[in-house]
């Protein structure tokens, strides 16, 4: 008897009404301040900016010229809980007294770690038979485009490398346009 | 009365069990409703598997970059009943896989997603692809030098999206690089987010089979029509329904436990898979290959024409998804029996045999050169030296990684033990010089006797 009469008193009505969207508004407003925090933590490597640092990976006596040598360096920002998973490798080769390149070890297809094969002159990667040049130019199977290069350089006698991210490949790398 | 009846009324009476869940268990179902119907059930019995062997992991792992491979290697050999306990996450892991696949098959090909079980087919896609998305991200887990580096070829994959590629494959690395975030976003995805979508899911799976009742076995001839089925499938149940407990719920129990009896079983015979190398994606001797259930899709982009790669990575499994939430729209009425569906079991034939063929070159990898093979001047005794000095470059040079010669050698590239009969030694220079899309030109790399000793002994490989 009761609630019939309060659901046809069109007072009560609009304040029901009222009260019921300012709970969905303040309902929506809570989870918004709930997620912004949460998509914050999911979304932190995008906002994080990782500088290029030097890492130095021996002296430059250490490598012959015409050697082409794998080198293990730290990335930009290890954090006490990486472990060896902050390593980075990457192939070296000194081509004259004050010239070095470093090769990415990271296939351009779908990033398996590509092998210096020295006798042959070749990178190779064990995944879908890519293979490059010694250049890093590529010379058969599916990799789009050349292995990306590391940034090098010779400071106080030691060979230095430019950490950098992981070199993915995208939608329209390698397309023939 | 007794107390302990006592204790089970005044139970009953504060919860109302007997009034909401009986009825619930003793729902009428068709009739009929054999052992095809079992495979729901039994995925869902193996998901509840993995949850609890999941928990009894999480005891033991530690789910840091730094210190999961050792946890690992101490669940594997040292922990009590820890190496079976992996064994049966695994095994569980394939088990849900094959049975959500199976149940899927089953739906088709009976059409039960039909109307008014749309919603069930649609739901249903999505546990498919969680499905998956826990078994990759479990792999994950097991962080080896196969986790670290199958993440990256994750990445890679996701680098192909247009636009926001990059974008992706940093969200999954948890970073630029692999590293210490890395691991704690697979955990996360594994062990929080994805089995809370499941269980999401799986409850409003269920609740659409109450709602809507199990699909009756077809009849060829029977017709789904939208305006009378809701009554017509009524009036079946009030007529000839039997009660799914117990009536038709023993078949799902039996046929559960026999499948949670043989992971049991495999993961003592067999094991879990063997822990590869450290995480450490400096160590770079490593060919990561995904577990059983991922090498389709793995050999599916292995042999994609290179041009059209990215194309199919993005809008393959777009189409894909489209495809399969599309389609009890596009056929929600009419035939239900396989009989008269021949296109659907044709259909389903078809996939399941690609699958499977993807799944065997897969496992063979013919794409994947072998660098473990042994020269072959090492085990054939060559009486010329040329040849000699032939078979070892052949070897140096990295021929044999792809190429194969009575036995030894890899099945990238063309078997090359009796290349003498049908190519000449100037074809053969050729090939070698200037290569093909396949393989490297030699020229640059060969001097010109190099060059004539191999030539030489590939033309007497007759
Ligand atoms: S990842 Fe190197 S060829 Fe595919």
């Amino acid at each position: 008897m009761n609630q019939e009469k309060t659901k046809t008193e069109p007072e009560n009505d609009s304040r029901r009404e009222f009260m019921m969207n300012m709970s969905l508004g303040l309902g929506g407003l809570a989870a918004i301040a709930v997620s912004i925090p949460v998509a914050g933590a999911l979304l932190a490597p995008l906002l994080e900016d990782k500088p290029e640092v030097w890492r130095a990976v021996g002296s430059a006596e250490n490598f012959p010229i015409g050697s082409t040598q794998l080198v293990k360096f730290e990335n930009a920002d290890p954090k006490a809980w990486a472990g060896t998973t902050a390593h980075t490798a990457a192939w070296l080769r000194r081509e004259s007294t004050d010239k070095f390149i470093a090769f990415s070890a990271n296939c351009t297809h779908l990033g398996c770690p590509v092998r210096w094969e020295a006798e042959a002159k070749l990178f190779m990667c064990p995944c879908h038979g890519g293979v490059y040049y010694h250049d890093g130019s590529v010379a058969a199977g599916p990799p789009p485009i050349a292995l990306r290069q590391y940034a090098v350089r010779v400071a106080d006698g030691q060979v230095q490398i430019g950490t950098a991210p992981i070199p993915i490949t995208n939608f329209s790398d390698g397309q023939k346009t | 009365m007794s107390l302990l009846r006592k204790i089970a009324n005044w139970f009953d009476d504060r919860t109302g069990f007997s009034e909401t869940i009986l009825p619930v268990m003793r729902h009428p179902v068709p009739p009929g409703a054999k052992w095809a119907y079992v495979f729901g059930s039994a995925t869902l019995f193996c998901f509840v598997l993995q949850v609890v062997t999941g928990v009894g992991l999480s005891l033991l792992y530690q789910p840091s970059s730094d210190s999961a491979f050792q946890s690992l290697q101490f669940i594997t050999s040292q922990a009590a009943f820890g190496k079976v306990l992996r064994g049966i996450h695994f095994f569980g892991a394939s088990g849900m896989i094959i049975l959500v696949g199976i149940h899927m098959i089953r739906v088709y090909i009976t059409a039960s997603y039909k109307y008014p079980r749309e919603m069930s087919w649609i739901s249903g896609v999505f546990l498919l692809f969680l499905t998956i998305a826990m078994g990759f991200t479990g792999q994950l887990l097991r962080w080896d030098s196969n986790g670290v580096w199958s993440s990256v070829v994750a990445a890679q994959n996701l680098g192909r999206v247009p636009l926001i590629g990059t974008a992706l494959a940093r969200l999954l690395l948890g970073g630029d690089t692999i590293g210490a975030q890395s691991l704690s976003r697979f955990f996360s995805f594994h062990v929080f987010l994805f089995p809370a979508l499941i269980f999401l899911f799986v409850g409003f799976h269920l609740y659409l089979v109450i709602r809507n009742g199990i699909s009756e076995p077809p009849k060829a001839g029977r017709l789904v029509d939208p305006k009378t089925y809701r009554k017509w499938y009524d009036d079946m149940l009030k007529r000839e329904g039997v009660p799914f407990w117990p009536n038709a719920a023993w078949r799902d129990a039996l046929f559960s436990s026999l499948v949670i009896l043989a992971i049991v079983g495999f993961a003592i015979l067999i094991g879990p898979p063997p822990l590869t190398q450290p995480p450490d994606p400096s160590i770079i001797n490593t060919s990561p290959e995904p577990d059983w259930y991922m090498l389709p899709i793995f050999a599916l982009f292995a042999l994609l024409p290179p041009a059209t790669e990215s194309y199919l990575i993005f809008f393959g499994p777009i189409v894909g998804v489209l495809a399969l939430l599309v389609l009890p729209f596009i056929s929600n009425r009419g035939e239900r029996s396989p009989i008269r569906r021949p296109w659907a079991v044709f259909g389903v034939v078809c996939v399941v045999v690609a699958v499977g063929s993807l799944l065997y070159i897969g496992n063979r990898a013919p794409w994947s050169p072998q660098f473990e093979t042994k020269p072959l001047a090492q085990s054939v005794r060559f009486r010329d030296p040329k040849l000699e000095r032939g078979a070892s470059l052949f070897y140096k040079k990295g021929c044999q990684y792809c190429h194969r010669i009575d036995g030894h050698g890899g099945i990238t590239g063309p078997e090359l033990s009796r290349i003498g009969r049908t190519w000449n030694p100037d074809q053969l220079k050729v090939q070698i010089v200037n290569g093909s899309d396949e393989m490297p030109a030699y020229g640059g790399m060969l001097t010109k006797a190099e060059l004539n000793d191999l030539v030489t002994f590939l033309s007497s490989r007759k």
